[in-house]
């Protein structure tokens, strides 16, 4: 129904404004001088081409958690481990730059696909936990990242600690990184990686068969098993793929040239991003660049607010949270959208008399 | 003497949030103490129109006049509190509480501001039975007693909370013969005590029995307001459809093949440990219809479950087309050509939030005319959807729309075409048609005939015992997970007979016609 997804539309990006108008009241409160705030906000990643490519260059390791919670959610598998196996990533990426000799070229290959495997077997822990125990992922999922956390430090610390430095790894050497695409930016070819992820992402939840028994599984899991289909391998399926491809985002992004060693010693979010990202994309992977280039834009906005004037950082995180708040909330416009209902209901009914 | 008008509902409309009309400028009036039946197909917006009246719903056009003042109800309480009182189709009434209690609950008498004063329940409960002439021992626990007595108790509770009208939504449905007759006996006493009371239903025999006038809908319109003894029942099914109906089907002898299903001493307990399915043996054969009755709840969904690969956990053996399925998944025993369409057509039969593409493909979708080894062939997905969308006459915008937007009779038409379109050899059949129109379910009946002429076999789940008695070639009644009975010639079994074997007054002393040797 075509109304519907306007409705859809409609409702995202009310919520969209509606956040942004609830942290201007708050910047008028806390700012001295809060036109000035709040232009910086909405304009700052305008302002410059580092600024911009700041916000391309965030979007990446978002569009890959993104899109591997995409697949997991749209199963229903609620897993929230792709936070760690996205950190693991990151960590296996470190120790394959640093631990195994391979030409240029060949060594980011195979630290990120490695990287992407760990984060597969990572997430696919609470998966085997579920069809072996019934455990709900959702607890054991959410529990597991700390282990993914405390695991790499530990790794780190013990094998790949630069004394130098004391908590960060020792450089990643120059064959193993990924170059930068456009000069006097960070921004590397992992965005091209990260689109052609959210892609297949979409061509495999809405081409593919297994992808069908995905969605099926995730929309009624009842309906599914009494269709034939074996709700144990979507579990695993699922929760596999997702943490694969956060386990990429992980890998890429450490081997890109924003960090120079592995120096993950607390959580960096993503995985949390990726449920934002989930929803505003409403489980379609091929929205998730969008979502990703919008959360991205905002918190660089954000940060360039912090930066030229008097208010915080964190007002990205009201925001983040008004919006989700209003997009999860199903009574949110409800009114309108019953309105908006029965008015084509009602005009379809007189069309029916005219005919 | 003009009749006193209790209740006027005018021109009310209520749209739903999935954009279904179900109710378009309806008007209905009660005169005092009548009993007014509320005609219509299931899907005509008899129940919608009921919830507007309860409060359950709000409507989008139209008021209600109760006693000629305008009054808007928002909630159930504030029906209840203006003397409006529903039986709705579903108990609502709490199993584990006995009948005393669960008639108090809510408006409980209280011992000082903070107990209950469960004697004095009693005292009341016990009070109001007499009242009204009901035979009820008041300190039962419901989850004993027998449907016929729980519907007792939901209009006593809704008398004891002082409804002067009451609203009555397919009280019969779940009854025997012998338990509707008591029921309307209750009702005329009612009557007679100048209750109001709206009887909904679809049965034209009852209509003509108990009630006084009858408003008809059709596809949510009010196709007016007769008196019952003014109107004969071929005009009111000519209203409530919009043509003639067939009431009976042409159908030619069976030519049962062979076995094509066994089932010996099967035995199922539900997750509670209670015993469902007690040693049931039976053979099915291709070609024919076998009919299974019995008042719900008395292992019909236990059984269907375990025969299309569902449920594991049992005893005993099922061999379809010789092959044992204990170890078989649900796709090996959907591969042996068994189709299933199932009870609650919500919880297991569809997706409602995904298309109606999407949910014709549900048990076909990995065969080679569908899909490659990893894609999907969309366009013959396209365009055998719309093959089926057409020959299943699926009321639809397109083959995109969610399939939670349809009405009821088109989603289970979806499913139909889903399972039927799979080629099947044996079909299991449960509550086919149970709250669809009566253009889908003659549909419906009319594709298992062709199939059953086709060779296939039929198991036949219904609690309505017109289709039972229409479709069945062999006919079994369940009763507490037993066949008590089993008719190799349906016509020679009456409606009462039947009922008292689902009763359980009457067991068959020697099963016959069950298994072929």
């Amino acid at each position: 129904m075509n109304s519907m997804r306007k409705f859809e539309v409609l409702r995202t990006v009310m919520a969209i404004l509606i956040a942004l108008l609830i942290s201007f009241v708050v910047i008028f409160f806390v700012s001295e001088d809060p036109f000035n705030a709040i232009k910086w906000l909405l304009t700052g990643p305008l302002t410059s081409k580092r600024n911009f490519f700041n916000v391309v260059e965030a979007m990446i390791p978002l569009i890959f958690t993104g899109t591997g919670v995409c697949i997991m959610f749209a199963a229903n598998q609620i897993n929230l481990a792709s936070e760690g196996a996205f950190h693991l990533g990151g960590l296996v990426a470190a120790v394959v730059a640093l631990k195994m000799t391979l030409p240029a070229g060949v060594s980011p290959v195979v630290g990120i696909f490695l990287a992407a495997c760990a984060g597969a077997l990572f997430t696919a822990i609470p998966a085997i936990m579920k069809i072996k125990t019934s455990a709900d992922e959702l607890v054991s999922s959410l529990m597991i990242n700390y282990l993914a956390l405390y695991f790499s430090t530990f790794i780190m610390k013990y094998f790949l600690m630069d004394p130098a430095i004391g908590s960060a790894s020792y450089p990643i050497p120059e064959a193993s990184t990924l170059p930068t695409l456009i000069s006097r930016t960070r921004v590397h070819p992992g965005i091209i990686v990260a689109l052609a992820v959210a892609v297949l992402g979409y061509v495999f939840l809405y081409k593919t068969r297994i992808g069908y028994q995905l969605r099926l599984t995730g929309e009624n899991q009842k309906f599914a098993e009494y269709s034939g289909i074996s709700i144990v391998s979507v579990i695993l399926i699922s929760q596999l793929l997702g943490g694969f491809i956060a386990g990429m985002g992980g890998g890429i992004e450490l081997l890109s040239p924003i960090y120079d060693r592995f120096s993950w010693t607390s959580l960096l979010g993503y995985g949390w991003d990726a449920i934002i990202i989930c929803t505003l994309a409403k489980k379609n992977p091929l929205y998730t660049p969008l979502s990703a280039f919008f959360l991205a834009y905002l918190r660089t906005g954000a940060s360039i607010m912090a930066r030229y004037s008097d208010v915080s950082l964190e007002i990205v995180q009201i925001i983040q949270g008004v919006i989700i708040l209003f997009i999860v909330a199903q009574q949110f416009l409800s009114r309108y959208k019953h309105k908006m209902i029965a008015q084509e209901a009602k005009s379809a009914l007189k069309d029916e008399e005219v005919a | 003497m003009e009749k006193q008008i209790v209740l006027q509902m005018l021109n009310i409309m209520k749209i739903y949030s999935n954009g279904v009309v179900a109710n378009e400028d309806v008007t209905l009036e009660l005169e005092k103490g009548e009993i007014h039946a509320l005609l219509g197909e299931n899907g005509a917006g008899k129940s919608t129109l009921m919830k507007v009246l309860f409060g359950i719903e709000t409507p989008d056009q139209g008021k209600i006049l109760l006693n000629g003042q305008e009054v808007h109800i928002k909630s159930p309480q504030e029906a209840i509190s203006k003397g409006i009182g529903m039986v709705h189709q579903h108990f609502m009434l709490v199993p584990s509480l006995t009948v005393a209690e669960n008639i108090i609950l809510g408006v409980e008498p209280r011992k000082g501001k903070v107990f209950i004063d469960f004697n004095k329940a009693v005292d009341e409960a016990k009070k109001i039975a007499e009242t009204y002439n009901f035979d009820i021992d008041v300190t039962a626990k419901v989850e004993d007693i027998p449907v016929g007595i729980k519907q007792k108790v939901e209009i006593l509770k809704a008398l004891y909370r002082g409804a002067d009208i009451l609203i009555l939504d397919e009280p019969t449905a779940v009854l025997t013969p012998q338990e509707t007759a008591e029921l309307f006996v209750q009702l005329k006493k009612l009557r007679g005590n100048g209750h109001t009371i709206i009887f909904i239903s679809h049965k034209l025999d009852e209509i003509k029995e108990i009630c006084d006038r009858a408003t008809i809908m059709r596809n949510g319109r009010s196709m007016g307001t007769y008196r019952v003894s003014e109107i004969s029942t071929d005009d009111m099914s000519r209203l409530m459809v919009g043509r003639e109906v067939a009431h009976s089907f042409e159908k030619e002898a069976a030519k049962c093949g062979d076995v094509v299903m066994r089932v010996r001493d099967l035995t199922v307990y539900n997750s509670q440990g209670v015993l469902k399915v007690d040693g049931l043996s039976f053979d099915l054969r291709g070609g024919e219809i076998l009919g299974i009755a019995g008042v719900e709840g008395n292992g019909q969904s236990e059984l269907i479950d375990t025969l299309n690969g569902i449920n594991k956990k049992y005893k005993g053996t099922i061999r379809i087309k010789d092959a044992d399925i204990q170890r078989m998944s649900i796709k090996d025993v959907r591969n042996l050509k068994v189709a299933h369409i199932p009870e609650d057509r919500m919880v297991s039969g569809c997706a409602g939030t995904l298309s109606i593409l999407e949910n014709l493909f549900s048990n076909q979708y990995d065969r080679p005319e569908y899909s490659g080894k990893m894609l999907l062939k969309r366009k013959a997905i396209e365009k055998r959807s719309n093959e089926l969308i057409e020959e299943y006459k699926v009321k639809c915008r397109s083959n995109k729309q969610a399939v939670g937007m349809l009405s009821g009779g088109n989603i289970q038409k979806v499913i139909v075409a889903r399972e039927f379109s799979s080629a099947p050899d044996i079909i299991i059949a449960n509550q086919p048609t149970r709250g669809i129109d009566v253009g889908a379910t003659e549909f419906i009946r009319q594709r298992l005939l062709e199939f059953r002429n086709a060779g296939c076999a039929v198991i036949l789940v219904s609690a309505d015992l017109n289709e039972i008695f229409a479709l069945s070639d062999r006919l079994a009644v369940m009763y507490k997970g037993k066949f008590s009975g089993v008719f190799t010639d349906v016509s020679a079994v009456t409606e009462e007979e039947l009922g008292r074997y689902m009763l359980g007054l009457e067991h068959a002393e020697k099963l016959e016609g069950a298994i072929y040797e």
